[in-house]
């Protein structure tokens, strides 16, 4: 279980992984024993099963699109790389950073508050147009809430919930809409796992 | 203002009353003598020749005297209190418990100067036996218990490691000071030292409660403080006794220490252990109740009453486990009763603790005006700031390493809050009377009653103002925005199921294999058959109608620019942000009011008022995904949905394709509901704004009949 050197020589890329994501050594020893236990089959990459056998993540209202996100549109296995990429949104935010300028030849990293919030963003914009539609939005809602609501009580929330942030009118809600609706929720707190610290 | 001058006269007219009668009653009253034959009625008072005459009108105060004083001290208690409330701008400043002390410091003033002797003082027995398990019950009753919960390790924590670090900080400073201002404090010992620290050093529930209810910090703020007060009892107690036996024992051993260790855990959980089981019978026994609703409220009492007196003879916590048989038992009873009961049981609750509460006030204020003090300004100056400095740095140190492990860090601000929201009460106040008897044992009592008043009078009154100086985050007002609401859960859930992928054991895991546990045993057993599938949508449903028939307006101003075929009413806003907060899991939930001892307030869990809704037929099983504490309803493996109405479902889990729309399938089994949702959506859009609030409830109820 320890940060072993020799475990690191199984990463592929540690270096540049570390370097991209943030992520320390240990921890990225710690997803790669994670990435290991899920590859029931060995198979250096996890599929669509994999995820599911996670009994969990059968039970979360939104774990499919969970799952979802993981897979680059188009891939239907995920390698250890995209796994820890997609794992760095849910970093703290480093406090430290500037957050005021981006250095312009930096890319801002994977777990600032922006990408975080597209994180966010795209469980919803299944289609990835940019947009919540309303359906997309019901979607969802149905999804959390279950059967515990009518229909009709859906579309209300689903309705208010556009209402207030559609501020183009154009019925739906783009990046940006999403993002202001959020701006007095601290996402970089909400948005991150301490044990990835 | 006028009606601050009816406190006074009310005060007095019952002072009146109090001493008039309390001077023993020197004239024998012969009614009581059969009346022989040939009876003289006599016109008047006692006469000294008629054995044979017949009383017309006499008093016989000493066969009420008991019961009729009680009662006097009660009225003057809930007098008070009345009085404070209609005394105009003075609630805002002085908190209630300081109000009480003042009434009961006057009370017992006008008593000594009549009689010239001290005023009846708050006994222990009296204090331990009646007046506190009220108080404690109730508290534990309303205890929000999720949020307990997910901050039990820090609460823990505090209670725990924090009331050590106070009992020795402030025992061996005490000491200290006692060494060093030998002349007057030389025969005060070690022990003796240890032991008044133990008993000075525990936040009091009471005290906390009263002054904290009246100020709206955050409920993450207010549990921690609040659960802390709670769970010090334990260590209090033990310590309390250790130190006291010790005084007792020749000489005090390594092994003597070891085991008053154990003893701590044994006392802690010896309480929990004893809650549990009479909370556990006490559910089951509600579950009979149909036949004699009438006295199942009764039960809910009498069984923890009963755990509190059977912890205390085997000299365990009784407030632990009075609290944990508060908690164990509440969801299995209010499942199982029937609504009126359920209301009796919170007003009862209510009324129990407000009475006790206020009479303890008084009496901390009566028996301030005693014979027995002592006073010495070295020990008293510098217990009071050792039990600040002590309480500060404690709660500095153990903050700096609880935050690393928490998610919500707990903010310097809130760490002043509770340092200085650590008020005494009157459990100190008893325990000091407790003591055995040695020279500086009124000194003592001096102090902790100095202490007390200081505590509840200084910080009591300034700690509001030094909330808002400090701008702690208040209990938001203003409530969130719908999106808000949808996209912090959504986070929420986002982040439980990266937690899971991670495999990292975040909070979930223990409470879903609590979930699992107590949905298939505990609920199968302990809740009556019919009332078993009560879900969380049929209070959703009558929430939504009581709403309607209350007519709640709180409905922030809709900004709508668009037509008028989009505009919502406040009433249906209300209920979406209600429908939301209530179903939506939430982890973080920091919308949940507080814990309030006045009003019991219409929040989720405390709500369980049912009406039978007629017209619902087969409630099959449901299942919730992440099961709350309340709604325990943890599914097993299959969700299916025999998708009629959202209303009558039975579902299991299947193992969702993923790449697929799978939300459209998965959920909706057969196609029926999506049709009948985009019919459903025509239809709303055609109606306007002119929906009345009566056609909320009737949509609600259509929707049931529609399938």
């Amino acid at each position: 279980m320890g940060s072993s050197s020799s475990n690191m020589d199984h990463i592929p890329d540690a270096q540049h992984l570390m370097q991209e994501t943030g992520f320390s050594a240990a921890h990225l020893v710690r997803l790669y024993e994670r990435f290991d236990f899920l590859d029931k089959d060995d198979r250096g990459e996890l599929r669509l099963d994999d995820f599911e056998a996670v009994s969990e993540l059968a039970m979360n209202p939104i774990g499919d699109r969970i799952i979802r996100a993981f897979f680059s549109p188009g891939r239907e296995t995920v390698d250890f790389p995209s796994f820890v990429r997609i794992l760095a949104h849910f970093r703290p935010t480093d406090t430290n950073r500037t957050r005021n300028g981006r250095n312009g030849a930096q890319p801002e990293p994977a777990n600032s508050r922006t990408n975080k919030l597209k994180f966010a963003f795209q469980l919803y914009d299944q289609d990835r147009d940019g947009k919540i539609s309303r359906e997309e939005l019901l979607q969802v809602l149905r999804a959390m809430l279950e059967m515990q609501v009518t229909e009709e009580q859906l579309q209300s929330i689903a309705e208010r919930a556009i209402q207030e942030a559609d501020l183009d009118l154009d019925d739906t809600i783009s990046f940006d809409e999403f993002k202001k609706s959020l701006e007095k929720v601290d996402i970089e707190h909400k948005m991150s796992i301490r044990f990835l610290e | 203002m006028a009606a601050l001058w009816t406190l006074p006269l009310l005060l007095s007219a019952r002072l009146l009353g109090c001493l008039a009668l309390t001077p023993p009653d020197e004239l024998p009253q012969p009614h009581n003598l059969p009346p022989s034959l040939g009876f003289n009625i006599s016109h008047g008072g006692p006469s000294v020749d008629l054995p044979m005459a017949l009383r017309v009108f006499s008093v016989d105060y000493h066969h009420v005297q008991a019961p009729f004083e009680i009662v006097l001290w009660i009225m003057l208690a809930s007098l008070a209190k009345l009085g404070f409330h209609w005394s105009g701008r003075v609630p805002a400043v002085v908190p209630e418990s300081c109000v009480l002390i003042m009434v009961g410091l006057l009370v017992g003033g006008v008593i000594y100067g009549v009689r010239h002797s001290a005023p009846p003082t708050l006994s222990a027995d009296a204090f331990f036996l009646f007046l506190l398990p009220p108080i404690v019950l109730d508290a534990g009753y309303f205890l929000p218990g999720r949020l307990f919960f997910e901050n039990l390790g820090t609460i823990l924590w505090y209670a725990v490691l924090g009331t050590l670090w106070n009992v020795l900080g402030i025992g061996l400073s005490l000491y200290g000071v006692c060494l060093l201002a030998q002349s007057s404090l030389g025969d005060v010992s070690l022990l003796h030292c240890l032991l008044f620290g133990s008993l000075i050093a525990a936040v009091d529930p009471v005290a906390v409660l009263s002054v904290f209810q009246e100020m709206h910090v955050n409920e993450q703020l207010h549990i921690l403080v609040f659960g802390e007060s709670l769970l010090n009892d334990a260590v209090t107690v033990v310590l309390y006794k250790l130190f006291e036996s010790f005084l007792r024992l020749p000489s005090v051993s390594g092994l003597d220490v070891l085991l008053g260790g154990c003893r701590v855990v044994v006392v802690g959980l010896g309480g929990l252990c004893v809650g549990l089981f009479f909370g556990l019978v006490a559910a089951l026994t509600s579950r009979f109740t149909s036949k004699a609703q009438v006295i199942a409220p009764l039960f809910v009492f009498l069984y923890s009453y009963l755990s509190y007196l059977t912890s205390e003879m085997l000299h365990l916590s009784g407030i632990m486990a009075i609290v944990t048989c508060a908690v164990t038992m509440k969801q299995y009873v209010e499942a199982n009763v029937s609504e009126h009961s359920n209301t009796s049981i919170q007003y009862f609750l209510k009324m129990w603790s407000s009475v006790s509460e206020t009479l303890i006030f008084i009496f901390l204020g009566v028996s301030t005006i005693q014979d027995v003090h002592m006073w010495s300004w070295p020990f008293v100056c510098s217990t009071l700031l050792l039990c600040l400095i002590w309480r500060a740095t404690g709660v500095l140190l153990l903050t700096a390493v609880v935050n690393k492990l928490r998610r919500n860090a707990v903010t310097f601000r809130d760490q002043f809050i509770i340092a200085y929201g650590g008020l005494r009460g009157a459990i100190c106040f008893s325990l000091v009377f407790l003591i055995d008897d040695f020279p500086k044992k009124r000194l003592f009592i001096t102090t902790t009653i100095v202490v007390i008043l200081f505590t509840v009078f200084v910080q009591g009154m300034t700690i509001k103002p030094l909330v808002e100086l400090l701008d702690v985050k208040r209990k938001k007002r203003a409530l969130p925005t719908v999106s808000e609401e949808i996209h912090s859960r959504l986070i929420d859930h986002l982040l439980a199921g990266i937690e899971d992928v991670v495999g990292y054991w975040g909070q979930h895991y223990w409470k879903d294999k609590f979930e699992q546990f107590n949905k298939k045993y505990l609920r199968r057993f302990l809740i009556r058959e019919d009332h078993q599938a009560r879900s969380s949508i049929l209070r959703v449903y009558q929430e939504l109608e009581r709403r309607e028939q209350r007519g709640d307006e709180e409905a922030p101003p809709l900004v709508d620019p668009r037509s008028h075929s989009r505009l919502l009413l406040p009433e249906e806003m209300d209920s979406i942000r209600r429908i939301l907060s209530r179903n939506l899991q939430n982890f973080n939930n920091k919308q949940t009011p507080a814990y309030s001892r006045h009003t019991l307030h219409q929040d989720a869990t405390t709500d369980r008022t049912r009406k039978p809704l007629h017209r619902h037929q087969s409630l099959g099983e449901r299942r919730t995904h992440w099961p709350q504490m309340e709604d325990g309803e943890f599914s097993e493996s299959h969700r299916v949905r025999a998708g009629l109405s959202r209303s009558h479902t039975v579902c299991s889990i299947s193992p969702r394709p993923v790449l697929q729309d799978s939300s459209a399938t998965a959920q909706t089994g057969p196609a029926d509901p999506r049709p009948a949702g985009d019919d459903q959506v025509s239809p709303q859009h055609q109606v306007p704004a002119g929906r009345t609030p009566k056609k909320q409830l009737s949509f609600v109820l259509e929707n049931e009949k529609q399938q």
